[in-house]
């Protein structure tokens, strides 16, 4: 593989630039940590004082597309994994290729996420559009929709982000991979994983409340 | 003289707007944001005009609402926040620590060119009518009820927070890898530790202000959102969450500038700050238990007494590490060798307005007083004390102490020590009035007052004028200097740190000859000259 010996003048060497750049994605993360962290303070604060309007509005999720998307990111985060394991000269093809399985299971995420929210217009459950639920716990439902779309359109414009990186480093990689790109799909990775993350914590806390007492 | 430098490097405007070199991101920041004091010094003039008589005379009482709320965002956001970071700090920490730029120079000219996109779009807010929620944007006001460009500037101070972000980002990354061989941690600069402890909390706070801000944007775009008491949501929920950003956000504004202080305090006494350790560390306690007192902002507000008296005890708790700052202050001071000039003015000024700005802040912290002063004048009289008597006064200090080495000339001693002077006697004349004004009761945020709150109210705007008029002398002398000035010598006040040992200005890489650091910081002979951090 072409070895990338130019790096800015700030730096040392190249592993001084690429370990640099890894602790500014850790960092960056952190940032996001706490923008999802200040959501799910909400959510918590909530569903402590609805639970019953909590477990309800879980209960109108699609918790058969939900665990699919589970199961989508999770896999595409396994190719990732995969890529960045096995990133070099002789197997750019391959590795190209891993990511791009990553990138159509992102999409198949969009895609089935969009279905998702047709479906809950079609329910009248979308707070601020078309919401129709009546009876006692109407505010309790209400109030879990504005989180559920909130929190999953953050996600997944999250989503969107982390789609166009892979699709760079795919293309990079296929093209003319070099050591300075093992570092970016390094930080793409980490990304993509704390996305895949996040989702876990949504899935859990969207779809799965109130689903043992029916 | 045509030595190269940063500046002569190159003269074209592209050399400057697409420049990833952190000097030059200073400048164009430094420009910025004068612009930005000087309209949100505007908005407080406007003010004072109008509170020197009981009636209302200049404005309306919607145009007022607009002038408080104007000066509150333009002054926190686009002002304080980036103030001696993104300007003394870009500047100044590569030198400091012998890098040659920050770690991400790119980021760090993205950082301005989206500051200046959030600040473009709350000018236009402003603009276009105005906000009239104040800069706090409370709940359910901002959301449903208020009629104006709520929307804009909160999408204004939304994109600038990305700036915070990305500022805070690159010190972080900057200071974990590219300080100088030699350069361990204790041998930083304490300016560097409070940069870092600052970093700390823009990366973690201000995110929570930017989902805040988009909770508050769905809710008034939708109609119907978290903080709708219609629908059973808690506006009160706002306000933990603003506050869980704005109270460490005071620190991001008090911060830098304590650093700032070790730097001019130390210089002018010739002598090491005394207990550097509890300094540094004092840093850090400061930015964690700034995390845990958003409370006290929510007293009156009907949260429980426990939290009340939780939130109390640990505002109490957070001030331990700022009475230790100014107790090693004022210990370096002692039997140093005291110059007295412009940058240590300024700094003397800080410790004295940063004391009263401090303990004033714990009579807020207790759960009775405060009951009675929440609102009053008392606490805008506080918090100016610690934002403008402190930090303002410190970003005046550490930009006339650094000033012969950003732009390689002297400025008129004469006209420095004046502009000093009448700043701190500017600043208690405005400032100190209102303490006495809240403390007799006089609500903030009103443009009408009964007569007996007159006289303090005619100090408080006559002060005023001398602190405008202050303000604006450094922009003639240290313009003037600019074209006119003496050349600098590289080190002129004989300081050890790094950012001295090369040339003013400095050359585009900073250092011609990497340093290595081998003595700790602030080190001097006994006949008080400066051991530089690199023998």
């Amino acid at each position: 593989m072409r070895d990338s010996p130019a790096f800015a003048r700030q730096f040392t060497s190249v592993s001084h630039r690429d370990e640099s750049a890894e602790l500014g994605m850790w960092v960056f993360i952190a940032t996001e940590v706490l923008l999802f962290g200040g959501l799910l303070l909400a959510y918590f604060v909530y569903r402590h004082a609805y639970p019953q309007g909590f477990a309800t509005g879980s209960r109108h999720t699609e918790i058969v597309i939900g665990t699919a998307n589970t199961a989508i990111l999770l896999t595409s985060s396994f190719l990732v994994a995969w890529a960045v394991e096995i990133f070099s000269a002789e197997t750019r093809r391959l590795t190209a290729g891993l990511l791009a399985g990553a990138i159509c299971l992102g999409l198949a995420f969009i895609v089935l996420k969009g279905i998702e929210y047709h479906g809950e217009y079609e329910e009248h459950l979308v707070p601020g559009i078309d919401f129709r639920f009546t009876g006692s716990l109407a505010n309790g439902v209400q109030l879990f929709f504005i989180f559920y779309f909130i929190a999953t359109a953050i996600h997944a414009l999250h989503m969107i982000i982390g789609i166009g990186l892979l699709a760079v480093l795919a293309l990079l990689c296929r093209n003319a991979p070099s050591t300075r790109h093992r570092a970016g799909l390094h930080s793409a990775a980490l990304y993509w994983h704390f996305v895949d993350i996040v989702w876990i914590f949504l899935f859990a806390l969207i779809y799965l409340p109130g689903r043992s007492i029916t | 003289m045509t030595e190269r430098n940063y500046l002569t490097a190159d003269y074209t405007l592209r050399s400057w707007f697409f420049t990833t070199d952190h000097k030059r991101i200073a400048i164009l920041y430094f420009a910025s944001l004068t612009m930005f004091f000087f309209i949100g010094g505007a908005a407080a003039t406007a003010m004072r005009i109008e509170l020197a008589t009981p009636q209302a005379d200049l404005v309306s009482d919607d145009i007022y609402n607009r002038l408080f709320t104007m000066h509150g965002i333009i002054m926190v956001w686009f002002f304080l926040i980036p103030s001696i970071p993104n300007t003394l700090g870009n500047f100044i920490v590569p030198l400091m620590i012998g890098a040659r730029d920050l770690a991400f120079p790119r980021l760090n000219l993205l950082s301005w060119y989206v500051f200046m996109l959030g600040g473009s779009v709350t000018l236009f807010a402003i603009l276009a009518g105005g906000i009239d929620t104040g800069w706090t944007f409370y709940t359910p006001f901002s959301t449903l009820y208020s009629n104006s460009y709520v929307m804009v500037a909160a999408a204004g101070v939304f994109i600038a927070g990305f700036s915070s972000i990305l500022t805070g980002l690159n010190f972080i990354v900057t200071i974990h890898r590219l300080r100088a061989p030699g350069l361990t941690w204790y041998r930083l600069p304490l300016f560097i530790w409070s940069l870092y402890a600052t970093s700390v909390i823009l990366v973690l706070a201000t995110p929570v202000l930017a989902i805040t801000l988009v909770l508050i944007a769905v809710e008034r775009f939708f109609g119907v959102g978290f903080f709708d008491p219609r629908i059973g949501g808690d506006p009160l929920l706002f306000q933990h969450l603003f506050w869980f950003y704005s109270h460490p956000a005071v620190y991001i504004m008090i911060l830098p500038g304590m650093g700032v202080i070790n730097e001019l305090i130390s210089c002018f006494s010739r002598k090491q700050v005394f207990g550097y350790k509890f300094v540094a560390w004092a840093s850090l306690a400061i930015a964690a238990l700034g995390f845990l007192v958003w409370g006290h902002h929510m007293f009156v507000t009907g949260q429980s007494l426990l939290a009340s008296l939780v939130f109390s005890f640990m505002s109490f708790v957070v001030a331990v590490p700022s009475a230790i700052k100014v107790f090693n202050w004022t210990a370096t001071l002692h039997k140093g060798s005291l110059r007295f000039d412009a940058p240590m003015l300024y700094a003397l000024a800080f410790i004295g307005l940063f004391t009263i700005g401090g303990l004033t802040g714990l009579f807020l912290a207790c759960l009775a007083f405060d009951v009675h002063a929440t609102d009053t004048y008392f606490v805008v009289a506080h918090f100016h004390y610690i934002m403008v008597g402190g930090m303002v006064t410190a970003y005046f200090g550490g930009l006339h102490y650094w000033w012969p080495k950003i732009t390689g000339r002297l400025y008129s001693e004469y006209w420095a020590r004046a502009a000093a002077i009448l700043i701190f006697l500017g600043f208690n004349l405005t400032f100190f009035p209102q303490f006495v004004l809240g403390a007799e009761g006089m609500p903030r945020r009103y443009h009408v007052y009964p007569p007996e709150f007159q006289v303090w109210n005619v100090l408080s705007s006559g002060g005023a004028t001398i602190l405008a008029a202050a303000y604006l002398l450094p922009l003639f002398y240290l313009g003037y200097s600019v074209f006119f000035g003496a050349r600098a010598p590289a080190n002129p006040w004989d300081a050890p740190g790094l950012e001295w040992q090369t040339s003013s200005p400095p050359p585009e890489h900073n250092f011609d000859v990497q340093p290595v650091v081998t003595r700790a910081p602030y080190q001097y002979s006994r006949k008080f000259e400066a051991q530089p951090q690199n023998a």
